[in-house]
């Protein structure tokens, strides 16, 4: 875990102190609603088609078990009994009141959580890998250079208004669990031929109505030099990116017009300037960001304790969840366990107050106290004991959080999509909701194999639709709901954008198209182990368009 | 931004003015007297541009009870009363599509093996 000190502390009460004061000059009429919009939204609140709705930063998606109460607390005493964990390592509250926000705010606060970074035109949450500190491979913990940014990036003056929001992800592991090619920057923490650690540096990936994959413009950066480098490209990026059209302005669009090379030596060229200045690390300052981060006293355990085979071999409903929902550790007699927040017809990602509560006991009880939250919006356990894992599924199961389908088929991705957002076009929970049903059979699933489906409900892509496996896009056409679907998408270290499967299909029919395109893999595949994309990267969408569209 | 007041607009059928409610946020309607309520039915419905655009521009005036006030289609009903004339305004009228919430355990799942 993270450790705040007096100084984070301070700066997140004040700011509730100071968003208390706006939200009453608001309620008086002393502000208009142009003037307390760009306020709030620095706090995460948004005003969608119902409700307000307070978005809370999750910085590298850890959380403790106390964290995690507290979020109960508020979904509980100021919302409706549940949250929604976002792509984004953020979790939303939907039908929050403006008149409890500052309470809602200071109840927060004092377990260390805000809505700093969560909206407006500024650096926003710096998201990782899920795994990250106990993923067997990564070469170190990329939390601390995500914090070292998260300091420096919150409130940073120069970019409070930068020309569009602005998306930071890290990773130190060889697979990539955090998208960082669909990333403003993404950071890929490495070891060069000199044996040394430095990061990868690629910039201008996104989604949205303009994706494109993150291109490298730094195979190797040193690590002294992130922040002096990361505040160049900001710098080249505040500076010739477009402001006069929204839609032109993140930096994708900079990258893609003057190019990646050109863009390089502009970064290259302001980097220089400040290279060596205030902004190269200090190993001291490193250590102690690093030292902040405490980890588990682990016990001397063995790997595959007896007790847990004879388990597997006894109840082959925890032998599907183990060989489905637990990860290896990189300490010995440990596991990374995920908690599906996708159960057969519910809303992808969302967790009741009492849910929450439930797993923060059970995180004290086998986790040590912690919680993470990934991009698919899943929790995690980091440090279960191997020996504990037969006690953990059945407590797991009683909480609704055991569906042993991590990875596979029904484990969908979803925007909120037209049931909450003003952006929306078309609903994804009810399609995601409907896909889940269709594919309950788990047998299925496992044999389908590693299946992401992703859904959006608009362009803006929060559902990740265009690196889906299985991408689906809302779009409204004539007041309907029709949706485009997408094959072939992917988010990790090979990451790709998938391609149109045909005309887009209206809301009845989106599961009877999966159904189909999940048919023809099944004909199509090479081997049992060739995974859907293989599979779709070897024929193209072609022999899947035709089936689909010779069926409807 | 373009205020919806300097938005020319287009009036195809019967609209009403909605917008948020400041306090809470929910979903209010401009009423026939000037005021503004939850209740669809008891929107002031007009049929030509000038009467949408005098009810808006009062409806933004009003910045201190509700927020983005903007004009919206609605259907006639049999009844005679308003209904809301799109998807987005009927989820808008009577909440999400789906349960939300709970149930605090998902029923379990069977495995088939």
């Amino acid at each position: 875990m993270y450790l705040y000190d007096e100084f984070d502390r301070t700066l997140v009460a004040e700011r509730v102190t100071e968003f208390r004061d706006q939200v009453g000059r608001r309620i008086s009429g002393e502000l208009t609603e142009e003037e307390f919009k760009p306020l709030r939204l620095m706090n995460g609140v948004y005003l969608q088609l119902h409700a307000y709705m307070l978005r809370i930063a999750i910085p590298y998606g850890t959380l403790s078990s106390r964290q995690l109460r507290m979020l109960a607390h508020v979904g509980r005493r100021y919302d409706r009994n549940y949250g929604h964990f976002t792509t984004r390592q953020n979790i939303q509250f939907n039908w929050i009141k403006l008149e409890s926000l500052p309470d809602a705010m200071a109840d927060l606060a004092s377990a260390g959580l805000h809505g700093m970074q969560t909206s407006g035109n500024c650096v926003r949450n710096i998201t990782t890998d899920q795994w990250s500190g106990v993923a067997p491979d990564e070469i170190e913990d990329p939390r601390i250079w995500a914090e070292l940014l998260r300091q420096h990036t919150t409130m940073h003056p120069e970019f409070t208004f930068l020309p569009r929001k602005f998306k930071i992800a890290v990773t130190a592991a060889t697979h990539d669990r955090a998208a960082v090619k669909v990333h403003d920057i993404g950071l890929h923490l490495h070891r060069n031929g000199a044996g040394e650690t430095g990061f990868e540096v690629l910039v201008g990936g996104g989604l949205g109505r303009t994706p494109f994959i993150a291109k490298s413009i730094r195979p190797f950066l040193p690590k002294r030099d992130i922040l002096s480098y990361v505040e160049a490209v900001l710098r080249v990026y505040n500076q010739f990116a477009r402001r006069d059209n929204l839609y032109k302005s993140r930096i994708k669009i900079l990258v893609h017009d003057l190019g990646a090379e050109a863009f390089a030596r502009e970064v290259e060229a302001e980097w220089q300037h400040i290279k060596d200045g205030p902004l190269a690390l200090d190993p001291a300052v490193v250590a102690e960001i690093a030292a902040r981060f405490r980890y588990p006293d682990y016990a001397h355990l063995d790997d595959n304790p007896p007790e847990l085979s004879r388990f597997r071999q006894a109840d082959r409903r925890f032998d599907a969840w183990l060989g489905n929902a637990v990860a290896n550790h990189k300490v010995p007699g440990y596991a990374i366990v995920t908690l599906s927040l996708k159960p057969e017809g519910g809303p992808p990602g969302d967790a009741t107050s009492d849910q929450m509560d439930a797993i923060a006991d059970l995180a004290d009880r086998y986790s040590f106290g912690e919680i993470r939250v990934g991009h698919e919006q899943n929790l995690v356990f980091p440090h279960v004991a191997q020996r504990d894992l037969p006690e953990l599924w059945r407590a797991l199961d009683a909480v609704g959080v055991a569906t042993p389908n991590v990875g596979l088929v029904s484990d969908i991705i979803a925007c909120p999509g037209l049931d909450y957002c003003s952006l929306a076009n078309a609903r994804a929970i009810p399609v995601a909701q409907e896909l889940t049903r269709r594919f309950r059979d788990l047998d299925l699933a496992r044999d389908l194999g590693r299946l992401h489906i992703n859904i959006s409900g608009c362009i803006n892509a929060c559902g990740h639709h265009h690196v889906g496996h299985i991408g689906i896009l809302g779009v409204e056409k004539n007041g309907e709901e029709f949706y485009q679907i997408t094959l072939g998408g992917r988010a990790d270290e090979r990451a790709e954008l998938g391609a149109l499967l045909g005309p887009a299909v209206p809301y009845g029919k989106v599961a009877d198209v999966v159904e189909e395109v999940v048919a023809a893999y099944l004909e199509l595949r090479e081997r049992p182990n060739e995974t859907f994309v293989e599979t779709v990267k070897r024929l193209g969408v072609e022999p899947f368009k035709e089936r689909v569209y010779a069926t409807h | 931004m373009t205020s919806p007041l300097q938005q020319k607009l287009k009036i195809t059928g019967p609209v009403v003015v909605t917008a948020n409610r400041l306090g809470d946020g929910a979903v209010v309607y401009r009423t026939r007297d000037g005021n503004w309520s939850t209740r669809l039915d008891e929107a002031a419905v007009a049929s030509t541009a000038p009467t949408a655009t005098e009810i808006l521009a009062a409806a933004v005036a009003d910045d201190i009870s509700a927020v983005g006030a903007y004009v919206a289609p609605v259907r006639i009903g049999a009844d005679g009363q308003p209904e809301p004339g799109n998807l987005r305004e009927s989820i808008r009228n009577a909440g999400p599509t789906v349960r939300y919430g709970g149930p605090t355990v998902a029923p379990a799942i069977t495995i088939g093996i």
